[in-house]
């Protein structure tokens, strides 16, 4: 049978994630998540183990900061950087991906509000969530919990924050084709509310401005 | 747009017309199969870039051999023809406009449908068409594009792409600042080969994004600073493809598609496919790679979507047949499929 780092059973997969296996596992008696950022063996040893490491130190460190910022995010148990492995909280819920799928608008307008709020609230101190996706977000009946900070980084200017806002609202515009443009009103509405309207025009122009850079590149 | 669908006949012919920048390319296809795929590449002087202008020029000369060998290999007369369709955007304005005028002539002077494509929208269907991809997830690498899509709600929606340069802007410009003339992949995927020593560039990858800025400064000041051009070559590749390589990771995970398929002139990089490979084995999905014969720019790409749209009951007035420079691939209706 296989054990992670931290002794932890890896038996139960809940999840292939992007970049990580998800494994459920047992901690003390409670039920947890162990999360492993295997070898990936089609890049170059070097690069692989340097990303694994870095991404697990970040993402560790960012759930802590995270909650610092007022964001709701898992508890952590056990970190082993150089086996890419975190032992964390196991959040109960759905997946927004999935509730925006499933549910109508007018359910989930509380919590894209809500989203939006959490956003600001990690822009304020100047964290960089750095991948925004559906699937990041977790929701249960009692509160909205970010996962996934393997990506995040720390930076005040307008455009990294930016950046962040524009990968919410490819997200939405991707999978969530239908309906994209009410819920991404929603989170900036929500953003808004903690951030003051004048950032979220400033933050707009610069996502128009970054969408233009990267259209069909022109051939020089 | 007001459509009529038409029968689902076999006996369809039509003519495309592909010229978005280096490639002036024609091609003709009925319903089942490609007849003919003929194209002349202008090619700027070593070192430097695309000139618009030298690349239309070369695109108005070349224009009716082309097209006139185009229809001979395929053995079909231009009265047999049922459409004629080009390469409306997105591409540079001097060169869509040759591919357009000369559509338009043909169609006003054939009396046959006139249909606009998106290049980008041709890439994935002659890929999808040929590899037999049904439901994917996109890795479109070109000079013009890096692009991860799938088609979702009636388009083909972005999942991740560039924040600044497509993947083959970064090698071409590495490879001009070398002395090489663009397109340069095949020549820095070869000098690749002779080194296995990774330097280290920066790697950025965003939620489903990546930026190949940063890579391309830290690259060639690498250069400058006599780093073994091999190694270079190396590091570039192994960097910036693994970035494209975990995106497309990250659209697998995310749309639990099973397919993936890889498009585009980059396509034909073959130490991509094999990273690819890896990538789409773990998740389980199959990996598609579009053959090399018609990876690159190619009248085959926009007949054969031609013919899908065509079938689809689309064509646009000789007089609003204008070329979109930036027409992008979220907003193209694609008639032909549901999602
Ligand atoms: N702490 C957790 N509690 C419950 N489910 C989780 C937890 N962490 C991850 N998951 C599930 O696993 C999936 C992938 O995890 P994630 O951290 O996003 O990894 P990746 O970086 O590979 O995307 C999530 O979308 C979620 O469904
Ligand atoms: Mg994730």
């Amino acid at each position: 049978m296989a054990v992670g780092s931290s002794g932890c059973a890896l038996e139960k997969l809940l999840k292939k994630g992007a970049e990580a296996d998800i494994y459920v596992t047992k901690w003390f008696g409670e039920e947890v998540v162990t999360k492993i950022r295997k070898p990936k063996t089609f890049m170059h040893p070097k690069l692989d183990a340097e990303l694994r490491r870095h991404r697990t130190i970040r993402e560790a460190s960012f759930l802590s900061d995270a909650k610092d910022a007022g964001v709701l995010t898992p508890f952590i148990y056990y970190v082993d950087s150089v086996k890419g492995e975190i032992v964390m909280e196991y959040v109960t819920g759905k997946r927004l991906k999935d509730v925006l799928l499933a549910e109508r608008l007018e359910k989930v307008a509380p919590v894209c509000e809500e989203l939006g709020r959490c956003i600001a609230k990690l822009h304020k101190k100047n964290i960089i969530h750095g991948d925004l996706s559906t699937s990041n977000f977790i929701i249960n009946d009692r509160a909205l919990t970010f996962i996934d900070f393997g990506l995040s980084s720390t930076s005040q200017r307008l455009e990294d924050k930016a950046v962040d806002l524009h990968l919410v609202k490819q997200v939405l515009k991707s999978a969530h084709g239908k309906i994209w443009e009410k819920v991404f009103q929603l989170v900036l509405r929500g953003y808004g509310e903690i951030a003051g309207s004048g950032q979220i025009d400033a933050l707009l122009a610069k996502i128009k401005e970054i969408e233009r850079r990267g259209r069909y590149a022109r051939v020089e | 747009m007001e459509r009529t669908v038409k029968p689902n006949t076999s006996n369809i012919l039509g003519l495309g017309i592909e010229s978005t920048a280096h490639t002036f390319g024609a091609s003709v296809v009925n319903s089942t199969k490609i007849l003919s795929d003929v194209k002349d590449v202008y090619k700027p002087p070593e070192g430097s870039g695309i000139h618009p202008r030298e690349a239309s020029r070369h695109h108005t000369e070349k224009a009716a051999e082309v097209i006139k060998q185009a229809l001979e290999k395929a053995a079909v007369k231009p009265k047999e023809l049922n459409f004629v369709a080009y390469s409306m955007g997105p591409g540079l304005g001097p060169c869509l406009r040759v591919g357009a005028v000369v559509a338009r002539t043909l169609s006003s002077y054939m009396k046959i449908p006139l249909i606009p494509v998106n290049h980008a929208v041709g890439h994935i269907e002659i890929g999808a068409m040929l590899t037999g991809a049904l439901d994917p997830v996109v890795l479109l690498v070109s000079g013009g594009h890096t692009v991860i899509c799938a088609f979702e709600a009636d388009r083909w929606r972005i999942f991740g792409e560039t924040l600044d340069l497509s993947i083959g802007q970064l090698l071409d410009q590495f490879g001009r600042e070398a002395g090489f003339a663009s397109p340069c992949g095949a020549r820095i995927e070869q000098h690749a080969l002779s080194s296995s020593n990774l330097l280290p560039l920066p790697y950025s990858v965003k939620g489903q994004d990546v930026s190949y800025s940063g890579m391309l400064t830290a690259a060639k000041k690498m250069l400058h600073s006599g780093k073994p051009f091999d190694d270079i070559c190396y590091s570039l590749q192994e960097t910036g493809f693994a970035m494209l390589v975990e995106v497309a990771e990250r659209a697998i995970a995310f749309t639990e598609k099973k397919q993936l398929l890889v498009v585009g002139g980059v396509a034909a990089n073959r130490r991509l496919s094999e990273m690819l490979k890896e990538v789409s084995t773990r998740h389980g999905a199959g990996l598609y790679v579009v053959p090399l014969t018609y990876s690159g720019d190619c009248g085959a790409q926009i007949a054969w979507t031609g013919l899908l749209a065509y079938r689809a009951g689309e064509e646009i007035q000789v007089e609003r047949s204008v070329v979109r420079q930036s027409w992008r691939l979220d907003q193209v209706d694609v008639p032909w499929r549901s999602s």
